[in-house]
């Protein structure tokens, strides 16, 4: 509602790429029209000025007017946005097509959106940045979103960030500095990391939540011996086992270690990085045989059906619940923190929470016309009202924003938004924490899958290879 | 490689008709030689060497040479290339010595190419020649072995994926059904570029029969009968005469097999994307240079290092066929 009132002057968005003519002479069209637009937008702040915010018109303009008048008289008259999607699935698709018209309906901008599968968006994000970008485009925070920005792709929003930081904590807010020190993105949404469980199962063999390292290798024997593979575990994919390292990354060395680490100011050959390989390895037996085979819904489904007794994953495995078409499913699912380690870091109760923003790309064709557009989309994505949109779509993402509405969150999700509010210090994951080229699928991925198939293998030779290959990666700028 | 040679053949028959003609009479005659050439047949012949050059120079010779160039530095395709992202050797020496995942891969090529040369290829040549013999439903086991070359190595990929799964199709007939009873057979690094060849070869052996089968229909009758009747038995007269007479048709197998070993990719990248266990140069490439890694120097050098690997067969292939020809 509030996004009408672009701060912006007619010389914006030039000073964002002062070097591209074209874009200067588009930018003067852009005023031009703004010009013409003016004097009815300050005819009118009645109903029906539901004008266009990329008319580069006085920061003043009353920002209440918004959605009171009447949206379907402008339609068409007000500006477009391009979006790039990475919300492939279908849930998240129809969440985003919701939260497009009520967008328009809001602003009477034009939206366009092009969705591409999450996981080629990803791979392909560099020289799509790089290339013929659309305006506005989801992403991730931390790391990577710095990676780009960096690079100069991405379109400081610290306008829009001054607007609407009040409806974010601390954790969220430092997600989205770059190293500048400026804004780059809106966070919407996230998922966190947790041990998930079958409360029935549990309840059933009487079993207890594992508070600590020793009780969990218990229960994990004692599930052994009740014919349940005690952690679900499906990598063919090579990210999911980055979750285990982490989490215990976390828990062992801490929240500083781990950041560092990923940034490349630790070494790999890191004696605290062995005793992370050490204690996984204690735990690697319990883990489903197969799991180099399956994905993460392969695993996660074998939680459904009773067959394992724990999974260390977002989230989003309560999309396998869900498909069950059971609510009893969903209701019998529950999680719990991953249990202590027995060091100073405990305290910390740092987990992954992987934060996905939108921001603007800098490279845009359209973006002497879009800039003001896009920045609207950015501060409507910042409402609770719009996350809880995308929210009732694809509950594995929980809003960021402090107004979003509660009421209707399961106990499930409410319990998600607790232990990220309890944690003190929160980690994107370690393919968004890491450079990419460092994390892919003959990177990272398979590193980590070279250790599963011989956890007791020489490793500090295994740690060698890590860090060679980290060594061997060209500097980042 | 078709572009030269073909460039290289046209003028050279003109060339040795004028200077043949200037030994005879050098002014006048070499006028009128000329003047059989139009100037629109001149343009003409100018389109017909030039196109195919510049293709042949633009789409295989300036790709190939920037690869080369680019192999030796670190660039990222996104900044401009500057003397600073010259790195020399570096990503050949971080290949050959510290890269864990470039061994494995030369030697799951090698490895595919074995089993498409030793086993694939003669197993598609003996179906073609059992199917040659005109036996009763020979259509239909043609469609039969040729149905699975009609798709797509992406969907040759999930269909095998499904077979092999811990929960799929192979472990339910043999038994296990249970997770910790199956044979993982796409998980173990050991055993899954073994089911992944099964797959590529189920799928190679359809193409081989194919295209062996009609190079069998076009051997001439006469010469089996003629064998037959001198007293050779069948299998004196496919290896002495049915195979000697099919040697256009061998060339053509064996440059295929060659070809689909060496660009061997989709079944191993739609089943893990070429990691534990199922690296391919091909799938190093991708995954280093077109994916968000965006290490485009590096993957480069990879590519080099295939493209030589390659040079090796082709090379030799041409060699001794020109050779052949010319002798």
């Amino acid at each position: 509602m509030a996004n009408r009132d672009a701060p912006s002057s007619p010389t914006l968005p030039s000073p964002v790429n002062p070097v591209m003519t074209r874009r200067r002479v588009l930018a003067g069209i852009a005023g031009v029209a703004g010009l013409a637009a003016t004097p009815s937008l300050l005819a009118a702040c009645g109903p029906g000025a539901s004008t266009t915010p990329s008319a580069p018109a006085s920061g003043a303009a009353p920002s209440a007017a918004g959605a009171a008048g009447s949206p379907g008289a402008s339609l068409g008259a007000v500006g477009t946005l391009t979006v790039g999607s990475n919300h492939s699935d279908p849930g998240e698709k129809t969440g985003m097509e919701k939260i497009n018209a009520a967008f328009t309906a809001a602003t009477g901008i034009t939206v366009k959106m092009n969705t591409v599968d999450h996981g080629t968006f990803q791979d392909t994000l560099q020289n799509y940045l790089g290339g013929i970008p659309d305006t506005a485009y989801t992403w991730f925070s931390g790391f990577r979103m710095k990676f780009f920005a960096d690079q100069q792709l991405n379109v400081a929003v610290d306008d829009v960030w001054s607007k609407v930081k009040g409806n974010y904590t601390e954790g969220f807010a430092n997600s989205v500095v770059g190293n500048d020190g400026k804004v780059y993105g809106v966070p919407v949404d996230y998922y966190p990391w947790a041990v998930f469980y079958r409360k029935s199962v549990f309840s059933d063999k009487g079993y207890t939540i594992p508070a600590t390292w020793a009780d969990l290798k218990t229960l994990c024997t004692k599930m052994q011996t009740d014919g349940l593979t005690p952690i679900a575990f499906g990598d063919k994919d090579g990210w999911p086992a980055m979750g285990t390292f982490d989490i215990l990354n976390l828990r062992l060395n801490g929240y500083d270690f781990h950041v560092n680490l990923m940034a490349g100011k630790e070494k790999w050959t890191d004696p605290k990085v062995t005793t992370v390989f050490q204690k996984w390895a204690e735990i690697v037996p319990f883990h489903a045989k197969d799991y180099a085979g399956l994905t993460w819904q392969n695993a996660a489904d074998t939680l459904v059906q009773k067959k394992s007794g724990m999974y260390l994953l977002g989230l989003f495995v309560s999309s396998q619940f869900a498909a069950t078409n059971n609510q009893a499913d969903l209701d019998d699912l529950d999680f719990f923190p991953f249990p202590a380690l027995g060091t100073q870091y405990d305290a910390e109760g740092a987990l992954d929470a992987p934060i996905d923003t939108w921001e603007i790309a800098a490279k845009s064709p359209n973006l002497s016309t879009e800039t003001d557009t896009a920045k609207a989309y950015l501060e409507f994505w910042a409402k609770g009202s719009t996350q809880v949109i995308m929210f009732q779509n694809q509950p594995g993402l929980i809003p960021t924003a402090k107004d979003a509405d509660t009421s209707s969150y399961t106990p499930l999700q409410k319990k998600a938004v607790e232990i990220v509010s309890k944690a003190t210090r929160i980690t994107q994951f370690l393919d968004r924490d890491t450079r990419s080229d460092f994390a892919g699928a003959n990177g990272m991925q398979s590193f980590l899958q070279k250790f599963l198939a011989n956890p007791t293998q020489d490793l500090a030779a295994y740690q060698k290879t890590i860090q060679d290959f980290w060594d061997s990666l060209p500097p980042l700028s | 490689m078709l572009g030269p040679t073909s460039e290289g053949d046209i003028p050279a028959p003109l060339e040795v008709e004028a200077s043949g003609a200037a030994v005879v009479s050098r002014k006048s005659r070499s006028k009128s030689r000329y003047s059989i050439l139009t100037r629109r047949d001149k343009t003409v012949m100018a389109l017909m060497v030039g196109i195919p050059t510049f293709l042949c120079v633009a789409l295989i010779w300036l790709p190939t040479i920037a690869s080369i160039g680019l192999s030796f530095t670190n660039w990222r395709g996104v900044t401009p290339l500057t003397d600073q992202n010259i790195v020399g050797l570096k990503n050949y020496v971080t290949l050959f010595t510290t890269y864990p995942f470039f061994w494995p891969a030369v030697i799951h090529n090698i490895l595919w190419l074995v089993v498409f040369v030793f086993i694939a290829t003669p197993i598609g040549i003996f179906i073609a020649v059992l199917l040659d013999r005109e036996m009763r439903g020979t259509r239909l086991y043609q469609s039969v072995f040729f149905v699975p070359v009609v798709l797509s190595l992406a969907i040759v990929g999930f269909i095998w994926e499904q077979i092999y799964t811990s929960q799929g199709f192979l472990n339910s007939v043999l038994g296990h059904t249970s997770s910790s009873t199956a044979i993982d057979f796409l998980g173990n690094a050991n055993l899954n570029i073994w089911a992944v060849l099964v797959a590529a070869s189920w799928r190679h052996v359809g193409y081989v029969m194919v295209l062996y089968l009609a190079g069998l229909k076009s051997v001439d009758p006469t010469l089996r009968e003629a064998a037959s009747i001198d007293g050779a038995n069948a299998r004196q007269i496919f290896f002495r005469v049915v195979f000697p007479v099919m040697r256009p048709i061998n060339i053509v197998v064996i440059v295929i097999t060659v070809i689909e070993s060496l660009r061997a990719f989709d079944i191993a990248y739609i089943i893990n994307r070429g990691k534990n266990g199922l690296e391919l140069l091909s799938i190093l490439i991708t995954n280093n240079s077109i994916s968000e890694a965006n290490l485009l120097g590096f993957g480069s050098a990879i590519a080099v290092v295939l493209l030589l690997v390659s040079l090796v067969p082709i090379v030799t292939f041409l060699v001794r066929t020109m050779g052949r020809e010319t002798a």
